[in-house]
């Protein structure tokens, strides 16, 4: 039944999202240019973008990506669409699904946004599936505990700076991890080497999505 | 009287912690020498720090099964006092690392975790602020306090270990108990920490007393 809700709700973001596609391609467009502002503020001297700086650039710009992506998961729907999932579905569902929903088009834009970084700023990863790898749950990670806090920010009055203070804090554990994973894969690193972080990752999710999971029907209610 | 009994045992707990903690003998350690009495001030900040926000954390989901003015006003004195403890924790702590360490800020990763969580809290009185309504404010926070203290968990006891500090206990180095905590030292620390402590929870008993009465004020006039 959950199942099955979950798979209706994330097949109506989808075609919502199909059908006006400014906002995708706001975010397309958001992080192209955001890389081509970086390329142009390195490109006058190329040397100096070490490889850690590379690393630390990129996730900056997937952090700041996915801030303003997943902010608007629950600011754009109205209230009167709002009142009609309330009668219809289950809170679980509406959360569950907008985590897979959100982690399915962080996924994209990611990759994206790595393909294009990689070709504009050159590609210095040894050990392409890891680093691919440390983007994929990246991507799980960030909308799994962003998905929750555009829930309490979108309840408030100034949602919009509310959503970068309470998230910044909360991704910061993640984003160490991920950092320090795809470093390793940046130097093609042995495999064995990122799996403290990798384990460390999973288990934040988990914690992440059962709280998100317990605590979102308080939430809905209001 | 009854009722008071450990008001007095924190006053007590504590004026034996001071003047204990100042005058008593001290193991001798390199590096460390004098500064190794923080260990009654510093350290205690932490462990009443976690204490109050784990009372926070409680009443927060005690609100979201009952929700009454009592759950949340405790919960938001308690968080209110948890950072009081955790700013007192971090400038103890940067003094301990300038005489010790060298550097006020040494980019220790149990450094930067607790900014980190402090600036997760500072959120949660910049979140209760922004609502109007009461009854949404103590809700969203409530949510909002549970969320952060899953995240303050991985954040202050699983990432620094996984990690090399300068701190005692982590990547390597021993921890106080196995070499240097011995018994003149244990015998102020462990009143200090109680001490500290039931100090916090006085003060959110006060203050959550306090705001109780000035809504019932609001309320009647």
């Amino acid at each position: 039944m959950l199942f099955k809700e979950i798979l209706y709700l994330i097949q109506k973001d989808l075609v919502l999202e199909w059908r006006q596609k400014y906002a995708f391609n706001g975010m397309l467009l958001y992080v192209s240019s955001t890389v081509f502002v970086c390329y142009l503020s390195f490109g006058l001297r190329s040397n100096v973008l070490t490889v850690p700086v590379w690393n630390a650039v990129l996730w900056i710009i997937l952090l700041f990506t996915s801030v303003n992506a997943i902010a608007k998961s629950f600011m754009q729907e109205s209230r009167g669409r709002l009142l009609y999932f309330y009668s219809i579905v289950s809170p679980q569902g509406v959360i569950l699904a907008k985590i897979i929903y959100n982690a399915m088009l962080m996924l994209v834009l990611a990759v994206i946004c790595f393909l294009f970084y990689a070709l504009v700023l050159g590609n210095p990863v040894q050990d392409v599936p890891m680093f691919l790898l440390s983007i994929l749950l990246g991507a799980i990670g960030f909308s799994t505990s962003l998905t929750m806090i555009s829930g309490i920010a979108a309840k408030a009055a100034n949602s919009s700076t509310l959503m970068a203070v309470l998230s910044f804090p909360v991704i910061v554990p993640m984003l160490l991890m991920l950092i320090r994973m795809s470093k390793n894969a940046l130097d093609g690193l042995d495999r064995s080497t990122s799996l403290d972080e990798l384990l460390t990752l999973l288990a934040i999710n988990m914690i992440v999505v059962t709280v998100s999971y317990i605590l979102f029907p308080y939430l809905w209610r209001s | 009287m009854k009722k008071h009994w450990w008001k007095i045992l924190a006053v007590l707990l504590l004026v034996f912690t001071v003047v204990a903690g100042m005058l008593s003998e001290v193991p001798r350690l390199p590096i460390l020498n004098e500064t190794i009495r923080n260990l009654y001030f510093h350290v205690p900040m932490w462990f009443g720090m976690i204490l109050i926000l784990l009372v926070s954390f409680v009443y927060s989901i005690k609100y979201l099964k009952t929700p009454t003015t009592r759950n949340d006003i405790i919960a938001a004195e308690a968080a209110k006092v948890g950072i009081l403890f955790g700013v007192l924790g971090i400038i103890t702590g940067m003094e301990w690392a300038k005489f010790t360490w060298g550097d006020y800020w040494s980019n220790d990763p149990k450094q930067n975790a607790s900014a980190i969580g402090l600036l997760i809290y500072f959120a949660y009185l910049v979140l209760r602020s922004s609502f109007n309504e009461q009854q949404q404010r103590a809700r969203i926070s409530a949510v909002y306090n549970i969320f952060a203290f899953a995240a303050l968990i991985p954040l202050l006891f699983i990432l620094p270990r996984l990690t090399d500090s300068l701190h005692p206990g982590n990547g390597g180095n021993p921890g106080f108990n196995s070499y240097d905590l011995d018994n003149r030292l244990r015998a102020v620390f462990y009143p200090a920490v109680i001490g500290w402590t039931l100090l916090g929870v006085w003060i959110v008993n006060i203050k959550s007393r306090l705001e109780l009465l000035k809504q019932r004020l609001y309320e009647t006039v």
